[in-house]
């Protein structure tokens, strides 16, 4: 099964319901332990994982995301560990892979994807590539069946769009607020921007960026989310915790629920 | 998409990495500076402030004891004498004015050496809008003179803690304010760095200096210069200094880079100078200090505007095409040009330009005709300089 249908899988096996894909930064705060915290997200009813490669300058991150990171490469993550995570992990539950793309470019990029396919990562997310520079690496994504997931923000313009959605595979990543990574309080109105790309894609449409609550992940799903992101709540439990993957299994339960 | 008009690429590199967030904006940006450079009124009012309220032309001075301690005829271009001390005043005028038409009221810079932010604050009283500085902790420490004058014009200085807590963060805390802001707000990037159509945008509002340059050297030698030098933290005033020259064949063009502690020491600003993989960093492709895992490694100069592990896509270009030469001066070299400058012609460079005055003075050059940048002054430097010397 390709990384796209194995995707494609975990979104259409809902009934209905909207897809938890909680966020994990690899290697955070160790790689032993990060791997703990992905086995409680499986434990807890996440339907896929996001797992972050930590980088030096995470430009589309916030102050959480951004301090894990650093303090996994502190820890001595580097993409290797993090493939190693991905590969026990890949065995229960669908892996999309977040990094940047200067750690593609300095692993080369057919070697880099070839390296996902082979710890079985479904799906890639390079928050710093759009369309225009993308062509390489999902040209090496197709030829080794690992989905290219596009991103679609709420400025991109319905050109843009249109592009962006035709191009995604696995499905879309939508981007709720303009912004970082980061929690945010607001209860956004969510409706507007599914709307939108929906319009532009028959893929499914995966929201995320600012959803910190069970109750936005809830209104996420109301307002036609095929499936929901929830990162820097779940990052900050895991540097906050003195048992990171005890207190992360219960939140991802909780987000759970309110998807039920 | 629609055809790109300006460069996005030089060579392989440059390119627009950043989040889909910004692509629209960055769009905006371009046909904006599209229509800017093409509009009269624009332009006249452009150049009116330049004139009148930034003072230029600029000198090209003969500086003939530092001439005579080369054994060759210098030439410095004052970008020293320009209203808030740097080169950085050009770019910071034009963006603004751009943003105006634009309708941006929020104006978003970083800063290192402090010049860009001072550029941009005083372009934003000028102009009446709001603007936010990002700057380490680090270079807020080291250039305090610059802090003050951007409060006092107005800005709010925005310490930022991350990292080595240098540019390389400020300009990344910058992108993120942009990525959240954009509706609302134009980033004023300081150097020829950063993703398209940026590079293009600060070579156009910097060439000012080689244009004025090549022309005032014609008229007062009759000839143009066998070397054109300058300083290289992201590239911008080397850029403007040299876009005029590379047309000319015979006209060497060396940028200078901080060697920091020394190239082998590692801790250095000098990416085009080591070599070494090319890397994205800031939303361009181009020279860059990194590791094997593609992790940006943290510069180090005496000079915080050259502080800074990537560089301007453009002079990668002209570094692999051969059309420019990319060499490096240590902290204690630029310390020591710092003090001569002043000693032998009664000017106070700013410690960037230190770096290619020892270049100029020191490196042996069949050479008898040289022109240096003299990007900006030394004021904001004297107190560091004068504790590093021991005074
Ligand atoms: C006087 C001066 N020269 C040079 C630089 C380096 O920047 P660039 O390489 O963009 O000219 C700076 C940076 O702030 C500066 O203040």
């Amino acid at each position: 099964m390709s990384g796209a249908e194995r995707i494609a899988a975990a979104f259409s096996d809902r009934h209905g319901r909207a897809a938890l894909m909680p966020y994990l930064m690899g290697g955070f705060p160790d790689i032993k332990t990060s791997l703990g915290i992905g086995n409680a997200y499986v434990d807890g009813g996440a339907d896929l994982i996001e797992l972050g490669v930590p980088l030096s300058d995470p430009l589309a991150d916030g102050p959480v995301i951004q301090s894990a990171g650093s303090a996994a490469l502190a820890a001595g993550a580097t993409l290797d560990l993090v493939l190693g995570v991905a590969r026990e992990l890949s065995s229960c539950l669908p892996i999309i892979l977040m990094c940047y793309s200067n750690a593609i470019l300095a692993r080369g990029t057919d070697r880099f994807v070839d390296e996902l396919a082979d710890a079985g990562v479904s799906g890639l997310i390079v928050p710093d590539l759009p369309l225009e520079e993308a062509p390489a690496t999902s040209t090496s994504c197709a030829a080794a069946g690992v989905a290219f997931v596009g991103l679609a923000a709420p400025t991109s313009t319905d050109q843009r769009l249109a592009a962006i959605g035709a191009a995604t595979q696995g499905f879309l990543y939508t981007v709720a607020v303009a912004g970082t990574t980061g929690e945010r309080g607001d209860d956004s109105d969510y409706g507007e921007v599914i709307g939108r790309v929906r319009s532009h894609t028959s893929a499914p449409v995966a929201l995320g960026f600012g959803i910190s609550t069970p109750e936005q992940a809830s209104a996420a799903a109301g307002a036609g989310a095929d499936g929901v992101i929830i990162g820097s709540r779940l990052v900050r439990e895991a540097a906050e915790a003195d048992q990171p993957s005890a207190a992360c299994k219960a939140l991802v339960e909780q987000f759970a629920q309110a998807l039920r | 998409m629609s055809e790109p008009k300006l460069d996005h690429r030089f060579g392989p590199y440059g390119g627009q990495y950043v989040p889909e967030t910004l692509m629209p904006a960055l769009a905006e940006l371009e046909a904006a500076w599209l229509s800017a450079r093409v509009d009269d009124d624009f332009q006249a009012e452009l150049g009116r402030l330049l004139r009148d309220y930034a003072g230029r032309p600029t000198p090209l001075y003969l500086a003939e004891r530092l001439s005579a301690a080369a054994g060759r005829t210098i030439y410095l271009k004052r970008e020293d004498l320009i209203h808030t001390g740097a080169h950085t005043i050009h770019n910071a005028l034009g963006q603004a004015l751009l943003a105006v038409r634009m309708g941006k009221p929020r104006i978003i810079a970083e800063t290192g050496a402090g010049q860009h932010g001072v550029a941009s604050a005083t372009a934003c009283a000028l102009l009446d809008l709001e603007c936010v500085v990002y700057m380490g902790v680090e270079d807020i420490r080291r250039q305090a003179p610059n802090v003050q004058r951007m409060e006092l014009l107005g800005a709010t200085v925005v310490a930022v803690e991350a990292g080595a807590r240098t540019l390389k963060e400020a300009v990344s805390e910058a992108i993120r304010d942009w990525v959240t802001n954009v509706a609302d707000s134009h980033y004023i990037i300081g150097s020829a760095v950063g993703p398209a159509p940026y590079p293009a945008i600060v070579r156009d509002l910097q060439r000012c200096i080689g244009d004025e340059a090549r022309a005032q050297i014609l008229e007062r030698e009759g000839r143009l210069p066998q070397r054109v030098i300058a300083c290289v933290g992201g590239g911008s005033n080397a850029i403007g200094a040299f876009t005029v020259f590379v047309g000319d064949e015979d006209v060497e063009l060396i940028g200078v880079e901080a060697a920091g502690e020394g190239i082998e020491s590692g801790r250095h600003g000098a990416p085009l100078t080591a070599g070494g993989r090319p890397g994205v960093l800031h939303g361009s492709l181009s020279a860059l200090l990194q590791d094997d895992e593609g992790q940006i490694a943290e510069a180090h100069s005496i000079s915080a505007g050259l502080d800074y592990p990537g560089s301007g896509p453009e002079h990668a270009w002209l570094r692999d095409s051969g059309r420019a030469t990319y060499v490096a001066v240590t902290d204690d070299e630029a310390l020591a040009a710092f003090e001569r400058t002043a000693q032998l012609e009664g000017i106070i460079p700013a410690l960037e330009p230190a770096h290619a005055i020892h270049y100029a003075l020191h490196v042996p050059s069949n050479s008898d005709l040289d022109l240096i940048c003299l990007s900006g002054r030394g004021d904001k430097d004297l107190a560091e300089v004068l504790k590093l010397l021991g005074r």
